[in-house]
C-alpha cells in the first residue's frame, strides 16, 4: 500500500522538479526515459505506477550520477524487487502443511496442482489432492490425470457435490494415511460473483476448522493478466484472507508485472512461479530476477 | 485506488461540463485522463497513442471548442472515435451458405476459455435452427475431450472425439462424420497455446489447411494485458482467424483488450461471453460497447434482454395488471424476473451511470433484499396475495414470523406494492407502444433501491437521498 502511494505523492513532487532534472547529462537521453515507462507500461505494471518510478529514478539517477543504461535499469531492477513481499515460511516446505488454491478460471490452478504434486513427491513428501472443483465439466477427470502421473492419493466427490465436503474428506484421509503436503484444487470464479466467493470462503473456512496442520491459501494469477488482476487480488484477499500468490504462464512474452502490484500492496509473497509446459516447470520466485526481465525493454 | 474506465472519463467529463467554454489547455488535461484510463483498462499503449492523438485534432477543430456546448462535443467526439476503433459495424458469422458441414474452428491461449466457448456457440447455433457437432481437437490437456462432452451433453451436441492422439485426423473425421450425425456445421475445439511456441502454432495451421473452416475464431481473455497485441498479431498471422470471442466480460475488467485486438489486426470482435451459463454468448455491439465504457449505459441491451425473456403469458399477466391492478403474485413474479436478468446490479451497471451509483453506495449492492423480499410475499395466503389492502396489523405480524422478518421489513414491502401499484397507472401509457420504456425500467430499479431494510426512516427522507444520489 505505501509503495504505491508513495509513488503517487512522489509523482507531483518529480512533476515540479522535472525542469530542474532535465538538464541532466550523460550517456542516456530523453528517449531513455520514455522507452523505460512504456516498457514498464507493456509489461502490466500500470500507467500511473510506471510514470512515478520513471521519474523516481530520475531523480535517483541525479542525486547518485547514474549514467548508463546498463546502471540505470539495474537500479531501477533492485528498487522494483525491494518493494516484494518477502514469505515468512513456504507452504511448500513446510511440514506438516495444507495448501488450497484459488483463482478466475483459467487460470492454471488445477496444472499448478498437478505440477506441485509431482514436486512435493519427488521431494520425499507424503502429498494427496483434493479434487474441490466439483463444478467445471472434467475438472475431476483432469486432476485425476495429473494425480495418477505423480502417483499420489486424489480425494473427490461426484460433480456438483459440496466442495467443502471434498475438504473435509481429503483432511479425514490424510490424517489417516499420514499425508504431510495436502493441495487441493478449487473452482475458477470470477472474484465479482459474490455468491462463488461466499462459497469459497465457506471452503477455506472449513479447512482452517477440519485441518491439524497449517492452511495456506494461494492465488492463482496468469501473467498475462492486465489491470485487472489487482482487482481480482484484492477480491480474493478480503474473501479469504490469502498467504501469497503464484504467477502461471510465464514462458509467454507477458511479463507479469501486475505482481508486483499486488504482492506490494497488499503484502503477499510469491511462492512459485509457472514457467513451462513440462511437469518440473515450477521454479522458486527470486525477485530480482523476475525485476528485471520487467525493466528490461530488449524482448520486448 | 483505480477507478473504472467509466468512472474516470466521467469525472473528466463533468470537468468540462462545468465550464461554458473549453481552451485548449482544458482539452489537453482531459486527453491526458483519458489516456491514463485507457492504459488502466489494458488497452495496448500504442493504440491509446493513436487514440489519444486523434481525439484531440478533433476536439480542437473549432466549431467544437466554439460551439455552445462544447462539453457534449468532446464526448461525442471521443465516443465516435471509441466506436470507430471497436469496428464500426455488427460483423456475425459468416457461414457459406451452400457447404455442409460449416466448419468454424477456435484457437487461443491456454486458459482463455476455448471449450466453454466451443459449448456456448454450440448452443447458440442450435437455438438458431443448426446442427452442430462438436470436435474434441485438445489433445494434450487432461480430461479436456471430458469436458467437451459433458457440455455438449448439457447443450444436446454430439461431440466427436476420434483417437484422441491426433487433432488433424480428429478435425477431419468430425467433418466426414457430420452427415451421419446429421450436423449441419462442425465447431473444432483446438488445444490453448503460446503463440511463440512454434510446433504448436504450426499444429494450429494443419488443422486450419485440412478442414478448410469457413470462420476461425480466436477466444481472448477480457482480462488480459498489454501481452495481448503480441498475443494476437502472432494468431492473426499464422492463422489468419476472422474475428475474436471476448471471454470472461462478467467480471470487472474493462475489456481494454477489445479496444487493442480492433485497431492491431482490424479483425472484429464477433461474440462477448458473459457467464457461465451455456445462454450467456452475446453478439458483440461495438456502439454500445463504446456507450458502456464512456458511461452512457446500455438501454437497448437491456430492453433487448427483457423482452427476449417477456413470453406471451407475462404480457398478458402486464395486461391484466394494467386493468386489474398489481398483485403480490405479480410482485413475485417480478422478483423472479430481475434474478433472470442476472440481478439488481446487472441491472444497475446497464443502465446510465448505474456503475457510479453502485460505487457510492456505502455496502455496495444488497442483492439479499430480493431474497427476503420473497420470503415475506410466500409467508401471505393466497387472499392476502391477491388483496394486499386486507393485509392488517395481526396479519402483518403473522407474515412476519413467518418470514423471519421484522414488521417494519413488512410495512416497507406493502409501501413498495402500494407505489408499485400506483406505477402502473404510469405505464398504462406504455401499452400502446408495446415496449418497455427505459425509463420506466429505472425508476422501478430506485424503487428496488428503495426497498432496502428501513433504517427508521419515512418516505420523504428515502426520496430525498434516491433524488441526491441521482444528481451526483
Amino acid at each position: 500500500m505505501a509503495f504505491i502511494d508513495r509513488l503517487k505523492r512522489g509523482l507531483s513532487r518529480s512533476r515540479e522538479t522535472l525542469n530542474e532534472i532535465l538538464y541532466f547529462g550523460g550517456e542516456v537521453g530523453e528517449d531513455f526515459w520514455e522507452d523505460l515507462e512504456d516498457t514498464l507500461v507493456l509489461g502490466d505494471m500500470g500507467a500511473d505506477v510506471a510514470i512515478a518510478v520513471t521519474d523516481d529514478l530520475r531523480d535517483m539517477a541525479a542525486r547518485k550520477g547514474l549514467r548508463t543504461d546498463r546502471q540505470l535499469r539495474s537500479a531501477l531492477a533492485r528498487r522494483i524487487a525491494a518493494e516484494f513481499a518477502t514469505a515468512d515460511v513456504d507452504p511448500f516446505d513446510e511440514n506438516p502443511s495444507c495448501v488450497l488454491f484459488v483463482g478466475i478460471n483459467g487460470a492454471g490452478k488445477t496444472t499448478t496442482v498437478g505440477k506441485l504434486a509431482n514436486a512435493g513427491r519427488d521431494a520425499g513428501r507424503r502429498v494427496i489432492i483434493g479434487c474441490g472443483d466439483t463444478f467445471r465439466a472434467a475438472a475431476l477427470e483432469q486432476l485425476d490425470v495429473w494425480a495418477k502421473r505423480a502417483d499420489v492419493p486424489i480425494i473427490s466427490r461426484p460433480r456438483g457435490a459440496d466442495p467443502a465436503s471434498v475438504c473435509y474428506d481429503v483432511l479425514e484421509e490424510g490424517a489417516l494415511r499420514g499425508s504431510d503436503l495436502v493441495l487441493i484444487d478449487t473452482a475458477g470464479r470470477l472474484h465479482t460473483s459474490q455468491d462463488l466467493m461466499r462459497e469459497l470462503a465457506k471452503v477455506v473456512g472449513v479447512t482452517r476448522k477440519k485441518a491439524t496442520m497449517p492452511v495456506h491459501v494461494v492465488l492463482v494469477v496468469d501473467a498475462t493478466t492486465g489491470q485487472n488482476g489487482l482487482s481480482q487480488a484484492k477480491e480474493f484477499h478480503s474473501a479469504l484472507e490469502l498467504d501469497g500468490l503464484i504467477v502461471t504462464k510465464l514462458d509467454g512474452t507477458a511479463k507479469g508485472g501486475i505482481a508486483v502490484a499486488i504482492s506490494s500492496q497488499l503484502g503477499l509473497p510469491i511462492f512459485r512461479i509457472g514457467v513451462g509446459e513440462s511437469i518440473e516447470d515450477f521454479e522458486r520466485f527470486d525477485a530480482l530476477e523476475f525485476a528485471t526481465a520487467l525493466v528490461d525493454g530488449s524482448a520486448s | 485506488m483505480f477507478n473504472s474506465l467509466q468512472d474516470r472519463l466521467q469525472d473528466t467529463f463533468d470537468k468540462l461540463r462545468g465550464k461554458g467554454r473549453l481552451t485548449e489547455d482544458d482539452i489537453t488535461v482531459a486527453m491526458r485522463e483519458i489516456r491514463l484510463a485507457l492504459l488502466e483498462a489494458d488497452v495496448n499503449f500504442r493504440v491509446v497513442k493513436k487514440f489519444v492523438a486523434d481525439c484531440k485534432e478533433q476536439c480542437l477543430a473549432t466549431d467544437v471548442l466554439d460551439s455552445l456546448t462544447p462539453a457534449q462535443n468532446v464526448i461525442r467526439v471521443v465516443l465516435d472515435e471509441l466506436t470507430g476503433l471497436l469496428g464500426s459495424t455488427e460483423s456475425s458469422l459468416a457461414l457459406a451458405p451452400n457447404r455442409k458441414p460449416n466448419v468454424i474452428m477456435l484457437v487461443g491461449l491456454q486458459g482463455s476459455g476455448k471449450t466453454t466457448a466451443a459449448a456456448k456457440l454450440a448452443y447458440l447455433l442450435k437455438g438458431q435452427g443448426r446442427h452442430p457437432l462438436l470436435a474434441a481437437c485438445d489433445v494434450y490437456r487432461p480430461a479436456a475431450a471430458d469436458q467437451l462432452e459433458t457440455l455438449g451433453r448439457e447443450v444436446g451436441v454430439p461431440v466427436f472425439r476420434g483417437d484422441g492422439k491426433d487433432p488433424v485426423a480428429i478435425a477431419q473425421g468430425a467433418v466426414a462424420r457430420a452427415g451421419e450425425e446429421g450436423a449441419d456445421v462442425v465447431i473444432v475445439d483446438t488445444a490453448g497455446r503460446l503463440q511463440i511456441d512454434e510446433a504448436m502454432m504450426a499444429e494450429a495451421v494443419a488443422i486450419k489447411r485440412a478442414v478448410r473452416p469457413d470462420q476461425v475464431l480466436m477466444v481472448v481473455d477480457a482480462m488480459t494485458g498489454q501481452d495481448l497485441v503480441n498475443v494476437v498479431t502472432e494468431f492473426s498471422e499464422k492463422t489468419d482467424f476472422d474475428g475474436v470471442i471476448m471471454s470472461k466480460l462478467d467480471g470487472d475488467a474493462r475489456g481494454g483488450g477489445a479496444l487493442s485486438v480492433r485497431a492491431v489486426t482490424g479483425k472484429p470482435i464477433k461474440f462477448v461471453s458473459m457467464g457461465e451459463r451455456p445462454d450467456s454468448l452475446e453478439v458483440f455491439h461495438p456502439d454500445r460497447m463504446a456507450k458502456r465504457i464512456l458511461g452512457m449505459g446500455d438501454v437497448v441491451g437491456i430492453i433487448e434482454q427483457a423482452e427476449a425473456l417477456a413470453d406471451e403469458e407475462q404480457m398478458r399477466d402486464a395486461e391484466r395488471m394494467l386493468n386489474e391492478g398489481f398483485t403480490m403474485d405479480d410482485m413475485l413474479k417480478q422478483m423472479a424476473s430481475i434474478r433472470k436478468l442476472g440481478g439488481v446490479g446487472k441491472i444497475l451497471s446497464m443502465l446510465p451511470g448505474g456503475e457510479r451509483m453502485m460505487g457510492q453506495l456505502p455496502q455496495g449492492i444488497d442483492e439479499g433484499v430480493v431474497t427476503r423480499m420473497e420470503a415475506m410475499i410466500r409467508s401471505m395466503t393466497p387472499e392476502e396475495r391477491n388483496r394486499p389492502k386486507i393485509i392488517n396489523g395481526m396479519r402483518r405480524a403473522r407474515i412476519a414470523k413467518g418470514s423471519g422478518r421484522s414488521v417494519q421489513e413488512v410495512n416497507q414491502l406493502i409501501r413498495q406494492w402500494d407505489e408499485m401499484n400506483r406505477m402502473m397507472g404510469k405505464l398504462r401509457s406504455l401499452q400502446n407502444s408495446g415496449k418497455l420504456n427505459p425509463r420506466a425500467m429505472k425508476s422501478m430499479m430506485q424503487s428496488m433501491q428503495e426497498g432496502r431494510p428501513p433504517q427508521g426512516g419515512n418516505r420523504a427522507q428515502r426520496r430525498m437521498q434516491a433524488r441526491k444520489g441521482k444528481r451526483r
